[in-house]
Order: C-alpha cells, then sequence, then structure tokens
C-alpha cells in the first residue's frame, strides 16, 4: 500500500483556460451509454443532491443514499450568512482572479491552485442555477440581486437570502433532485446509512448499508461511488454540526485504501453562542455576516469583565473608553471583518487574559449599538422624519438585515441582543481535510469521488466565510458531472456491477460483524459519554491551539479512550430495529480513530497556518507563523492501527506569491 | 427543576402505545431535547431502551423535531421548533406529556419518531421549476420586485416538519403544500409551470391520505416558521383555475 503516488492529474495548460480547455477535450460519454451506467451518491446536501440531480439530467442511472428521513435535511441547510461569486454586480473591482486569490490566501497557501481557481471560475454559474431554480435571494428595490461583504475580503460578492441562504440553496437543490426522482433518474434510499465500500478489482463499485428502520444490511452496487458526506466537525462533540453529521463514509473509504488529507485543518468559527452547561448537545452559530455591523469587544480592564462575569455589571455600563474594540485595535484594514481563524484566536487570547464576559469567563462581546445608531440616523434623513426614535428606526433595520438570527440568539440565551451586546465565542464549525482528491474530484481509489466539505480540495487551512455552499454546488452542479466522465468514459464496456461476487459477500459479513461486536460489548457506559470526553481530549489538544507536546498527550488519551470504548460500551436495543443508540456507536467508534489521526498530522505540521495553530510556531505579535520551505504540502494520510503513513502532494504556486498574510 | 413526564412510547408501528411516566431532573438553559438526552442517558444508565425522537441541526432550520407537548405540536411557544424552545418556560412540577406527530399519513415507526415521506412525494409532484443545470440565463436577467422576492421567501421558509399537519383536526397538508404553490408560483421563473404544478401537487396530497382544509387556522398558529394561512387561499384560487380554466 505504502508505494502510493500522488498525482493530482491537473491539466496542463496556463490557469486561467485550464478548466475550459479540459473541458473541450476530455472524453465524453455518449447519452446512449450513459443510460448503461449506474452512479451511487452518499449523502444529499448541497453536494449530493446538486451531483444526484444533474447527473440524472445527463442520463446517468443515479442511486442516491441519506440517512435522513428525506434529502431536505441535510446540514447545509443550516448555513447561514451567504454564497459567494465572482460577479462583480456590485462594481467594486471583483473579479474571478480576485475571488481566487482571496480563497489562496484566506486558506493561508494550502491549498491548489487549479482547483480553487475553477472553482472562483464557476462560481458566477452557480448563482444564475440558483436563480432559474427560484432561489428567493435577497434584492434591491430595483429588482436586481443583492450583495454583502464577508470575512477576509474587501468586496461585496456574496449572495443571501436572509440569514437562512443554506435553507434555501439546498430547498432548490432538494428540488431538481425531486424532479429526477419523479422521472425514474433517481432511485432514492432515504434513512439508509453506508458502513462500508466495496471494492471490485481495486475500483469502488458498491457500498453496504443498513436501513436505519429496520436494521437490514443491504448490498449496493454501481460502476462509481461518490461520497458527499460533509465534514467531521463532531469529533469534537460540541460543534455547530448537526447532531448526524459524522466521518464514517469517508472514515470507511480510508480504511479501504483512500486517503485522508489535512485532517487537523478544522474551522472554528469566531462568533457562536457560549456554552452554558455541562449538558449541552451542541453549539449555535450565529452568522459571520453579523460582523459587517456587529463590533467585537471586551473590557479594557480585568476588573471590569470580572465584574460582568459575576453579574454585576452588563455590556451596556462599560463606558465607551474602556472598551477595547480589539479587532479594530490590531487590524485596522480588515476590522471586524479579519478571517475566521484570525478573529477566533483573538477571541481566545483576550478571554485568556481574563476579559471574557460571561460566568465561564469564556465569551466577548458583539454589539449592535454602533450600527442601530448609524441606521436610524440614515432613515431618519432619508424618510424626512422630525425627532426621530434614532434607535427604534435603527433597530427595524437591524431586524430586516439580521432578525431571524437575533430571534434565535434570544430563544436560546433569554436575553435581547437589541438592548445587550450578543455574547460569543469560538465554536468548531466547518473542516477544511477531508478525503484526498485529484484534480477530478476522484480519490487515489479508481472510481471513488469525494464531493463538498468531505474532500479537502479548496480551502486549504482556512474557509473564507460564505465558500461551503459555493463549494458544494460547485462539486456538485459544475465540476463532477464532467470529471466523472474521465473515469466512466473508460466504463462504457463494464457491464451492470452484480451484488454476488465475493467482495459484496465479504464487505456484508464485515459490516455485520462489526456491528455484532458491538453489541455484543454490552458495558456500562453510554455512546454518548464517550463521545463527550474524545470531543473534550479533541477540543483541549487539538483545538484553537496546540503543541507537539500536548499533541502527544491527547494521541494517547485517544488510544485509551478507544481502548475503554472497546471494553465499556453499552448499546441498548436490537440490531434488527430502529436503534439511534447503535447508529451513534458505529459513528463515535470512527471519530476515535479520526480523532488520532487529527493529533497525528496536527504533530507532524511543525508550522502555524490558518486554522491550524502551533504555539511553538508564532511571531512576536502572536500571529502564525508559515514555513512554506518544509510544509507547503498536503498532507495525505494512509491509515494504520499503529502509525498511520504520510504521503505528501507537494502545492506549486505558479499565480500568487506566497506572502505572510496580513489582515492589518 | 422537577419534571414529571409523560412520554409516548410505540415499539412500532403495529403496536398499540402507551404513556409512560418518567422524572427528570432540568435546568432553564436546556433545550426541550437536551431534557430528553438527560431523560435517555438515565435510561441507558437503568439499561432501558432510551425514547425514540427524531433530532439534527438544534437550531430550528432542519424540520426533524417532531414532538407533541402538551397537546401542542412543538409546544407552548409561538414560532418555535421543539429544538429552540427552552426549559425556562416550564416551572419546578410541571407535567408534561409527549406525544408523536399524529396523522393517517405519518404512520409512527417509534416510540416519537414518523414516517414523513408523504411530504417529499408532494414536492416530487411538482414542487420545482423545471430547469437543468446549466440552461440558465443570467441572474440579474429577470428583475424582481423586492417585496415580491420577500414574499416568495416568506413561503420557501417551510421547514417541512409536520406541524402544520399534526395541528390539523383534519390532518389536511394544505400550509405546507400552499407554501410551496406560493414560493415558486409568485416568481417569475416559477410561473411558467404554475397550473400544473397546482394540480399535481394537490392531486398528490389527497392521494397520500391528507385531509381536506376547513379554514381552522391551527397549522397557522403551531407552524414555527409562521407560515401565512393566505397561501392557502391563493393555492385555492389557482387549483380552480386549474380545474375548470386550464389556464389562470
Amino acid at each position: 500500500m505504502s508505494n502510493i503516488t500522488l498525482n493530482s492529474n491537473e491539466p496542463k495548460g496556463g490557469l486561467t483556460n485550464k478548466w475550459t480547455d479540459y473541458r473541450g477535450s476530455m472524453n465524453l460519454v455518449a447519452p446512449n451509454n450513459k443510460r448503461n451506467l449506474e452512479v451511487i451518491i452518499v449523502g444529499t446536501g448541497l453536494a449530493g443532491a446538486s451531483a444526484a440531480s444533474t447527473l440524472a439530467e445527463l442520463g446517468y442511472k443515479v442511486k442516491a443514499f441519506t440517512f435522513h428521513d428525506s434529502p431536505r435535511r441535510a446540514h447545509s441547510i443550516a448555513a447561514q450568512g451567504g454564497i459567494n461569486a465572482a460577479k462583480n454586480y456590485q462594481n467594486d473591482g471583483d473579479s474571478t482572479f480576485r475571488l481566487f486569490y482571496d480563497t489562496i490566501k484566506g486558506g493561508d497557501y494550502r491549498s491548489r491552485e487549479s482547483n480553487v481557481h475553477r472553482l472562483a471560475e464557476v462560481s458566477t454559474n452557480i448563482i444564475d442555477q440558483c436563480v432559474a431554480q427560484g432561489v428567493p435571494f435577497a434584492r434591491e428595490y430595483g429588482g436586481l440581486l443583492a450583495n454583502r461583504s464577508f470575512g477576509g475580503v474587501q468586496v461585496s460578492r456574496t449572495f443571501y437570502a436572509r440569514g437562512q441562504t443554506g435553507q434555501q440553496l439546498l430547498i432548490g437543490a432538494y428540488q431538481g433532485l425531486s424532479r429526477q426522482i419523479s422521472n425514474g433518474q433517481v432511485e432514492m434510499y432515504n434513512r439508509h446509512e453506508m458502513l462500508d465500500l466495496v471494492l471490485v478489482d481495486g475500483k469502488a463499485r458498491g457500498i453496504i448499508t443498513r436501513n436505519l428502520v429496520t436494521g437490514k444490511i443491504d448490498r449496493h452496487a454501481a460502476h462509481c461511488v461518490v461520497l458527499a458526506t460533509g465534514g467531521y466537525g463532531n469529533v469534537f462533540y460540541l460543534s455547530t454540526n448537526a447532531m448526524g453529521c459524522n466521518v464514517s463514509a469517508g472514515w470507511r473509504s480510508v480504511k479501504k485504501g483512500a486517503l485522508m488529507a489535512n485532517p487537523c485543518f478544522t474551522q472554528i468559527h469566531p462568533t457562536c453562542i457560549p456554552v452554558s452547561g455541562h449538558y449541552q448537545s451542541k453549539l449555535t452559530l450565529m452568522s459571520e455576516s453579523l460582523r459587517n455591523d456587529g463590533r467585537v469587544w471586551v473590557p479594557k480592564t480585568k476588573a471590569d469583565a470580572e465584574a460582568i462575569q459575576r453579574g454585576e455589571k452588563k455590556g451596556v455600563d462599560i463606558a465607551e473608553a474602556d472598551r477595547d474594540y480589539y479587532l479594530e485595535r490590531r487590524y485596522p484594514a480588515f476590522g471586524n471583518l479579519v478571517p475566521r481563524d484570525v478573529a477566533s484566536r483573538a477571541a481566545k487570547i483576550a478571554c485568556d487574559e481574563g476579559k471574557g464576559v460571561s460566568p465561564t469567563g469564556l465569551a466577548v462581546f458583539l454589539d449592535f449599538a454602533d450600527a442601530i445608531q448609524r441606521y436610524g440616523k440614515a432613515e431618519a434623513i432619508s424618510k424626512g422624519i422630525d425627532n426621530p426614535d434614532i434607535v427604534k428606526l435603527g433597530e427595524a433595520i437591524v431586524k430586516a438585515k439580521y432578525g431571524n438570527l437575533f430571534q434565535m440568539y434570544e430563544k436560546i440565551t433569554g436575553e435581547d441582543p437589541y438592548k445587550n451586546p450578543m455574547k460569543i465565542y469560538p465554536a468548531v464549525h466547518y473542516t477544511m481535510g477531508g478525503i484526498w482528491v485529484d484534480y477530478n474530484l476522484e480519490t487515489n481509489v479508481p472510481g471513488l469521488f469525494a464531493l463538498g466539505e468531505a474532500n479537502f480540495s479548496d480551502h486549504g487551512a482556512n474557509r473564507l466565510g460564505a465558500s461551503a455552499l459555493m463549494q458544494g454546488l460547485a462539486d456538485g452542479y459544475f465540476v463532477l458531472p464532467y470529471t466523472i466522465g474521465t473515469f466512466l468514459s473508460k466504463e462504457i464496456r463494464t457491464p451492470k456491477i452484480s451484488t454476488d461476487s465475493p467482495e459484496f459477500a465479504t464487505a456484508e459479513r464485515d459490516v455485520t460483524d462489526r456491528l455484532l461486536k458491538l453489541k455484543s460489548i454490552n458495558g456500562t457506559q453510554s455512546v454518548e459519554s464517550f463521545h463527550r470526553r474524545l470531543g473534550q481530549i479533541v477540543w483541549e489538544y487539538c483545538g484553537m491551539s496546540r503543541t507537539a507536546e500536548g499533541l502527544k498527550t491527547g494521541r494517547q488519551k485517544i488510544r485509551d479512550l478507544r481502548d475503554e470504548f472497546y471494553k465499556d460500551v453499552f448499546i441498548p436495543g436490537d440490531l434488527e430495529d430502529y436503534n439511534p443508540e447503535l447508529e451513534k456507536a458505529t459513528r463515535v467508534a470512527d471519530f476515535l480513530e479520526l480523532g488520532e489521526l487529527m493529533m497525528v498530522d496536527a504533530l507532524d505540521r511543525n508550522e502555524s497556518c490558518g486554522g491550524h495553530f502551533r504555539e511553538e510556531y508564532s511571531t512576536d505579535e502572536g500571529e502564525a507563523k508559515r514555513d512554506d520551505e518544509n510544509y507547503a504540502y498536503v498532507s495525505a494520510w494512509e491509515w494504520d492501527d499503529n502509525q498511520p503513513i504520510l504521503h505528501k502532494e507537494e502545492l506549486k504556486f505558479e499565480n500568487v506569491e506566497l506572502k505572510t498574510r496580513s489582515y492589518k | 427543576m422537577k419534571l414529571n413526564l409523560k412520554v409516548w412510547r410505540q415499539k412500532n408501528n403495529k403496536d398499540e402505545g402507551r404513556y409512560e411516566a418518567h422524572t427528570v431532573e432540568a435546568t432553564g438553559d436546556m433545550s426541550f431535547l437536551e431534557m430528553m438526552d438527560v431523560l435517555n442517558e438515565q435510561l441507558i444508565s437503568e439499561k432501558k431502551e432510551p425514547v425514540a425522537f427524531e433530532h439534527d441541526c438544534r437550531e430550528g432550520i432542519c424540520g426533524s423535531c417532531n414532538m407533541v407537548i402538551n397537546g401542542k405540536p412543538h409546544g407552548p411557544q409561538q414560532g418555535t421548533t421543539t429544538c429552540q424552545l427552552h426549559m425556562r418556560h416550564f416551572n419546578d412540577g410541571d407535567s408534561i406529556a409527549i406525544e408523536p406527530f399524529r396523522s393517517a399519513a405519518f404512520p409512527v415507526i417509534k416510540d416519537l419518531v414518523v414516517d414523513r415521506s408523504a411530504f417529499d412525494h408532494i414536492i416530487q409532484a411538482g414542487g420545482y421549476i423545471s430547469v437543468n443545470t446549466g440552461q440558465a440565463p443570467d441572474g440579474n436577467a429577470i428583475p424582481i420586485e423586492k417585496d415580491l422576492a420577500g414574499q416568495s421567501f416568506d413561503a420557501a421558509t417551510c421547514i417541512g416538519c409536520g406541524a402544520c399537519v399534526a395541528a390539523c383536526p383534519n390532518g389536511s397538508a394544505m400550509l405546507f403544500t400552499s407554501a410551496k404553490v406560493a414560493h415558486l408560483g409568485l416568481l417569475p421563473q416559477g410561473k411558467v409551470e404554475h397550473t400544473k404544478r397546482v394540480k399535481n401537487m394537490v392531486d398528490t396530497m389527497d392521494k397520500e391520505g391528507f385531509g381536506m382544509c376547513s379554514n381552522i387556522g391551527a397549522c397557522e398558529v403551531e407552524c414555527p416558521k409562521e407560515i401565512s394561512i393566505e397561501n392557502i387561499a391563493m393555492m385555492n384560487r389557482s387549483y380552480l383555475a386549474s380545474v375548470f380554466g386550464g389556464r389562470e
């Protein structure tokens, strides 16, 4: 296995023509052959649903799988802020190259130039496609599409549908998928979870699933398999991911030979609602778009912060001169709109200095008082109101822009964010790492593709806001439907794949054995309790800042926890029944291995870049210190229970100059 | 706070089902589902089977959670899903009855989990705009009035949870169906197929076993996304036109 050579399969030619030329010259599959080729798609969020419907429109026979009761529930639905596209509708200097450059720079120069440029190129098609599907994007009074700005960029290129952009885009993709289901082009399997990948002659030819209602284990075959199964943020237990998000489809593929790339690149989002108690099951994001108008601050003195922590003072009691708007102070060029990794680390530093503003000391303020004043005054002038109630007018504007987010905050915390500044703290949100793929989005296993958050390809060490939706839909609508032909054009003579082969039988037996083994442990501790402990270890040693020493400790702790899990976990209920505890158990078992790999990866990377911050590698001002000479590579790991094996893909930068990322 | 729960337990669709009594210790900052997590951890520690309930995003947008709490879908708070309902709205010593969303078209799978695939079938019958990937003109080619886009958006915020069906004495899916009809039909892109869409979606709704609308309005009251019953009126007009006029 160890003689894997990673080939990115980037086509030749200049950056700007690469994708166009490639599309024009790649092998195609004729319509009469498409009819005979089957594709399995696992996951029906933005990437999966868009891929399934597009491949079906092209004439392929698609089988789509989701563990949800309906494709409409995928966690893409929870994305709030928006989707980027280099439309330059605002005439503010945006371009394909600028979106490409911002994404490469935002990712701290750890992504592949050609993939990112292609993403920027197709971004504009996505908006057109979504509008045509009926996605009700925000509009200006003239009827044209509205934009707003997001962190890490200086143009307004984010399209949005209030604070529910992900919902609207997913519903669009779900409707497209529904149309193909009704046509019979897509066979939809709801409430089915992939538990293994099946290889025949080294190619991905099928999956083993568990019917989550009946517990039945089934075999499914196709000419190729596409994973669009999202990210692995739930390895931290507490994250903004939905409860069901998991790494299992990807991890099972890793165990069949796929490589896991950059697993330690995880994104900690700066604006989430702080943890309130030990029973907490998940964290809730407050969209980055709030940083357009909200100002982040903590008290200048520890005394004031402690008074707030004890509940003796409130944010509004702190005089203007006694506040430290630390992002505006440290990063005057980008201010409150610095990228996520930078904002998160700055919040951690403020709290580590004892200036946190919640009872736990782990929160900073996000304040809208200035925005309310500014909007109120502008509204009074534009409407010509005498003796205006500025605050009331301003609150109405803020409500129109962020109403649902403010409402959500109020529901969760019981506090009114119009009257008191919000309290926020960083939380795990997105994983840039994922299955290694080449330019075609194909993994090192022939016939196995990975899309969206499940792959590693476009965001480097840090993702910019409003780029996850863009990547999911780019991969599904505009990339895979072409690149899958590079594999399938060689398969037109391959007859329908049978599930009767010994490979399928073995894979099915392995799954059944694994479930029986888990169930038969019959220990004393719940799956949830193991997951929570795993999350604490990963957060402590592989969270916002990491050290070599800590990573070694963390790795050992995870290995110990894994041993304990296999000795003492208790799974109630039956295997052949609706059994959510069993589902959780298989997922946590996989997280217990992935967590270890994250520690190994973070320990290997002796530099700080993007979301990966190693304390040993920082500047005097506390900023990340990258090491381009030694670490400008993608870490693609082959799993081995004793010592995972590293394969490197060197990153070549021919179109951008590697610079120290500065937002000052 | 100490809460006395009466939770619906039902092994599967063939089982008759019954209430089971439990007491749980909760705090005000917990969400309703986190309170259920506490109950389940309690049950697991006693080596009993936990209560099956559906949930995922826990931020009020995926539409998975579906509990009838003290007789109300998603509980007592207006415009709130079960996952966003917090225990500070309850008092120490309260009794809480928890049931699944009940409707003929939503058979129970287990405990509080029901099968809502009938909603998917309604969407598959026409809840889309027939545009293939790559066919779209420029996004700004069709200007859409800001207010109209807003109205369409309001209808599009439906999360497909089924509270409207659970609230309706007739088990009608008119609010769900009409929200989709309005979302698409209000937009110029969606107008082309509007008449056909209404007819097909309403026919499928009937076929799936949902009841008729008799203007009770419980759906609008219980909808966690506060979708307006006006959508139903709009759909009725369009449906009549599709039956008698062929076109509006």
